[in-house]
């Protein structure tokens, strides 16, 4: 990727002003913002265009805590609700993929096909009975209602399928001799071994969590159970013209992703090398 | 005896392979399977919620009503404008930056990492910090004053609301696919580059006869994967309007009308899931035929 090629022609000072204008265009909505969350509400009202705030203030961030009593509540049903979530995909994902990628049984082309399936049909579909399910079941306003009816996902049990399907077998063979089941040599000596691919199932399902909108909105209908983007549409009706207010609880919400992904991200370029290669 | 032998080993490969299955089944059978089944029921009634759940069953009656529902065609007019305009523009703008960040140039992980931002950031929170820019007195109308340009009632003007949100996720999107884009990038062989090179072919002609056409297969994914979400639209529409989908309607979208039907007005949930049907084979529909057009291309 760190190639040197290509172009090395008259063109290279135009494709470095295209580049910045796009990084200049894509960085100033979130300056933007990051500002806005550190100005006083005279400051945001008198509609004057200064990135670096007059009275630079903390306060915004102390107040939304204060304001929204909820709001502390909300960011751990976020955090619960993505990092629970995150967790049992990668291991189901994980499982699945092995199996399909390594076992023979019966029936596997029919499991196979299901998983297909799934990801031709588009969510909406299953939007309303599902809610009916979850209603039935007494799951509304409830974390496994957001949890477990997401707790696999087909598009990374496929990406798992591919990546095991590349995986050296002699590991695996090796452990078997050393006396490990099957189940033992997966959780042991595979998973381990599966990092870079998890890396960018664990970034891409945290992030499909943390960012849900429709699913919480449908469900939760308690305060209490609100998700941050919920909370944060709430918050949004109730202080419209506090528009620093708004900013600094976005800003609080998009902060845990931007971590995961600082974190994740040495191990999930490797990993979307890994899917590409399909 | 050895037979049996090999007859147990595959009956336990059969029942790990299941242990391992088991979740996934179990996950797809109750939340995806049977919804799927159960949403067929419900298109063919009337749902009633009160207390208890009451169906009657008044046959394609949901289905023919869609014909007469006006806010029905405004939402499918406002989805297909929308992924008219947005699924051929963040693709080009997509290709364009993959294409241009792909040229070699010191500092390319600095401005992936930059690009990749709004991938990070939930709808909800772009589309407040859009609301934000968007406001009358806000960040957006004062550049436009200040390069000399008309200034928009961005969120309350039915005619220009819904292309604020066009905007918005053009701009959201674009680096998501650029970065798929990039990836595809580094299978076209050099030698391709080196020969137009000798050839005397300008920066502008490789990337519109070599790069174009070696990513004709992922442009076909990325449209269909553009399609699929564009049709889609809901969070962005939500926020905006407040869940109404107004201005005047302006901002009502298929998925929004169906939210709408199901969960905030009585008696209407049958007919939401006969839209919901109905919205799922257009996207099929629509792949199939982008998936048809690519392959006829690809012949050339």
């Amino acid at each position: 990727m760190d190639k040197n090629k290509k172009t090395k022609s008259i063109g290279r000072p135009i494709l470095y002003i295209i580049l910045s204008l796009y990084a200049i265009i894509t960085l100033i909505p979130f300056l933007w913002a990051l500002s806005s969350s550190f100005k006083p509400l005279d400051e945001i009202v008198s509609g004057t265009i200064n990135f670096i705030p007059k009275a630079f203030t903390l306060d915004n961030y102390r107040e939304i805590f204060i304001q929204q009593p909820l709001f502390g509540r909300w960011l751990f049903n976020s955090l619960f609700i993505a990092t629970v979530g995150t967790g049992l995909n990668v291991l189901f994902n994980s499982m699945a993929g092995y199996a399909l990628a390594r076992l023979e049984f019966a029936g596997k082309k029919i499991v196979f096909v299901l998983v297909l399936l799934v990801l031709m049909i588009p969510a909406q579909v299953t939007l309303i009975p599902n809610y009916l399910i979850l209603k039935q079941l007494g799951w509304l306003n409830s974390y496994q209602g957001m949890i477990v009816p997401g707790m696999v996902n087909a598009t990374f049990i496929f990406m798992m399928r591919q990546f095991f399907i590349n995986f050296p077998k002699e590991l695996e063979e090796s452990a078997e001799l050393d006396g490990l089941s099957r189940v033992g040599t997966f959780f042991r000596i595979v998973l381990p071994l599966a990092k870079p691919a998890l890396a960018a199932q664990i970034i891409f399902v945290f992030m499909g969590f943390w960012n849900n909108f429709m699913q919480p909105l449908i469900i939760m209908s308690d305060p209490e159970m609100f998700t941050l983007p919920l909370g944060l549409n709430s918050f949004k009706g109730q202080y419209i013209s506090f528009w620093n207010y708004i900013m600094a609880a976005s800003m609080v919400f998009t902060m845990p992703v931007i971590l995961i992904y600082a974190f994740f991200n040495r191990y999930f370029i490797k990993g979307v090398k890994f899917t590409g290669g399909k | 005896m050895r037979k049996f032998g090999i007859k147990s080993s595959k009956l336990r490969e059969s029942s790990q392979a299941y242990f391992f299955l088991a979740p996934t089944i179990f996950t797809i059978g109750v939340f995806i399977l049977l919804p799927i089944l159960y949403a067929l029921f419900l298109s063919f009634h009337e749902v009633q919620l009160l207390g208890g759940t009451k169906y009657d069953f008044i046959g394609i009656e949901n289905f023919l009503n869609v014909v007469d529902d006006h806010r029905a065609l405004i939402a499918l007019r406002n989805t297909m404008k929308y992924v008219l305009i947005v699924v051929p523009s963040q693709t080009a703008l997509a290709l364009i930056l993959a294409a241009t960040l792909n040229a070699g140039l010191k500092g390319q992980t600095f401005f992936r990492i930059i690009y990749f931002l709004p991938t990070l950031t939930s709808s909800a929170v772009l589309t407040l910090i859009f609301m934000w820019m968007y406001n009358q007195n806000g960040l957006i109308n004062h550049a436009l004053e200040f390069i000399g340009l008309p200034t928009y009632n961005w969120i309350g003007d039915p005619q220009i609301a819904l292309i604020a949100i066009m905007i918005m996720n053009i701009w959201s999107t674009a680096p998501f696919f650029m970065t798929i884009y990039l990836a595809a990038l580094q299978d076209i062989p050099d030698s391709l580059y080196e020969a137009a090179s000798l050839d005397g072919a300008t920066a502008f002609q490789k990337f519109w006869y070599i790069t174009v056409p070696s990513l004709r297969p992922v442009t076909s994914f990325v449209m269909i994967i553009g399609i699929i979400g564009t049709f889609q639209l809901f969070d962005q529409s939500y926020i905006f309007s407040g869940g109404s989908g107004g201005p005047d309607n302006s901002t009502l979208t298929v998925v929004l009308l169906i939210y709408q039907y199901a969960f905030k007005s009585m008696g209407t949930m049958g007919y939401a899931a006969a839209l919901a049907f109905a919205l799922a084979i257009f996207i099929l529909i629509a792949t199939f035929i982008q998936r048809k057009l690519s392959k006829e291309e690809s012949l050339y």
